[in-house]
């Protein structure tokens, strides 16, 4: 797979390291009264959708850049990617 | 129709024309006590055992493709209990008991081939690591043997023992660990359920479940709806989908791992060794062919194919092991979906819907599960407690705190 990283072109998957969905940006607040509930939420439960899916993957052999990329999940095919700085959070790419 | 030495070569004397169909192929009822949702390796034990150990009736199995279509299909065949933490090892010793008298009890050839498995040892602290789970498997009644260098010399004398990165420095070994044949298994099965009474109705895929009052009541399906009474849902790769139909999510990632055959060499291997420090395993099949693999592609996945990357960096394990396997062709490579759960070990539980099943999250371990999975779901749908081996393997285990984090990665499932 080639991901399109906003600032260097297309690169080659195999320089990036993969994390998941990309809704890990919307970390739960720690101090909230339903902190556990939501953190186990964060940490463990995925929609874990077959087709479109924003997902992070870090540049680790590249700028050490975290992008969010969209992807469709049946098909391996990349919509877009962005950098996670600049993605809305839990919005669309 | 049972099978026997005698059968065989009485078919073998009148052209073969006494083989029939070993499984009806039934229309759907309007309702069933019970339901199994996916016609894989789980699903078929599950409905095997409940129809002949837990002495259920009306049971029906609904497989959106055909019989065996999904993972048991597509898989490296490697059977184990090569396990250390309490809540796996009793439960993958109890499939390993289950495997040993399988072809007797459903009477159909699986091929079970106890080869041993060895897993290699290239550190000091790998040794330590090995000991200790060779203790953890004595304890709980499996075998287990730690080999020095010269032990695996013995065994297999080409492998690359000097390789200055990872020196061959001895092995763990499970002699009862072996192969079977993994179609054979989910044919084995199902034959045993139809004989048994079960419904195995293809070509029907679940499309909804109605529940009333936080009761599961039936399956919506492809060929229209059936009640059910209770439903278990085994459909491997696709437990974050089906899943989601009865608006659950799960501690689930959708992966995909490859698997790869090389042609047909002569026999080399005799049984599984493992590579663990680059992560590649490999055994030989009865035809000759290498099968061997490596690690997940490592990003969600239903494509049901991998990529470039994943293969170089298995061939590149095999080179570094066995660099005799050079100039050996790759004869197929395929990809199978797999549900990685957050700890890397499975699900057997029910749901907070009543009478709702869940046996899911295999990792891309299940095939070796495959009988205690079977058994332990069917216990857990005839009695609705948990059976012994599987009482550790809850749903809610992340939220209270008890994981099976066999290999220590936390809530990581793209690392399994």
């Amino acid at each position: 797979m080639l991901i399109p990283h906003p600032l260097l072109g297309l690169r080659d998957s195999s320089e990036f390291t993969y994390l998941g969905d990309a809704k890990l940006l919307d970390r739960p607040d720690g101090m909230a009264p339903d902190a556990a509930a939501r953190f186990h939420e964060y940490v463990h439960l995925r929609d874990n959708p077959a087709g479109i899916h924003r997902e992070l993957w870090f540049h680790e052999q590249g700028d050490r850049s975290w992008l969010v990329v969209t992807r469709n999940t049946l098909t391996h095919e990349i919509l877009g990617a962005e950098l996670a700085r600049d993605a809305r959070k839990g919005g669309a790419a | 129709m049972r099978y026997s030495g005698f059968r065989v070569i009485k078919e073998a004397l009148t052209g073969h024309k006494g083989w029939k169909p070993i499984w009806r192929n039934p229309d759907p009822q309007p309702a069933y006590d019970y339901i199994i949702v996916g016609g894989g390796g789980h699903g078929l034990a599950t409905a095997y055992y409940l129809a002949n150990s837990f002495r259920q009736s009306r049971i029906a199995v609904l497989e959106k493709g055909w019989l065996g279509s999904g993972n048991i299909g597509r898989n490296t065949t490697i059977i184990r209990s090569n396990y250390m933490l309490p809540g796996n090892e009793p439960f993958y010793e109890f499939s390993m008991k289950l495997w040993e008298g399988l072809e007797q009890e459903f009477n159909f050839n699986a091929m079970v081939s106890q080869r041993g498995i060895l897993n290699l040892i290239h550190s000091d602290g790998q040794r330590d690591a090995y000991r200790r789970r060779g203790n953890a498997m004595l304890l709980a009644g499996a075998d287990a043997e730690l080999l020095d260098q010269d032990g695996v010399r013995a065994m297999y004398p080409w492998l690359n023992f000097d390789n200055a990165r990872f020196p061959i420095k001895g092995g763990l070994l499970q002699r009862r660990a072996g192969t079977a044949r993994h179609d054979g298994v989910a044919w084995g099965y199902a034959r045993g359920a139809d004989l048994a009474g079960v419904d195995l109705i293809q070509n029907c895929e679940v499309t909804g479940f109605q529940i009333e009052n936080g009761r599961v009541r039936g399956v919506e399906t492809s060929r229209g709806t059936i009640m059910a009474g209770k439903v278990g849902v085994a459909v491997a790769g696709s437990s974050g989908r089906v899943m989601g139909l009865a608006g659950m999510r799960l501690p689930i990632e959708s992966h995909v791992l490859q698997a790869f055959v090389s042609e047909g060499l002569k026999p080399v291997i005799d049984g599984v060794i493992t590579f663990g420090a680059g992560h590649f395993y490999v055994s030989q099949s009865d035809k000759g062919g290498l099968v061997f693999g490596g690690d997940i592609d490592g990003y969600n996945s239903y494509a049901q194919r991998g990529n470039m990357a994943v293969i170089e960096d298995v061939a590149q394990g095999g080179m570094a092991l066995m660099p005799m396997i050079g100039r050996a062709r790759l004869l197929r490579a395929w990809g199978g979906i797999m549900d990685m759960s957050m700890d890397g070990t499975p699900i057997i539980d029910r749901t907070p819907v009543e009478g709702l099943y869940l046996n899911a999250g295999w990792c891309y371990g299940g095939f070796k599960a495959t009988p205690a999975s079977g058994y332990a779901f069917a216990h857990l749908m005839a009695t609705d407690t948990p059976h012994e081996t599987a009482r550790f393997m809850r749903l809610d285990r992340f939220e209270r705190g008890y994981p099976i984090d066999e290999k220590g990665m936390g809530a990581t499932p793209n690392l399994h």
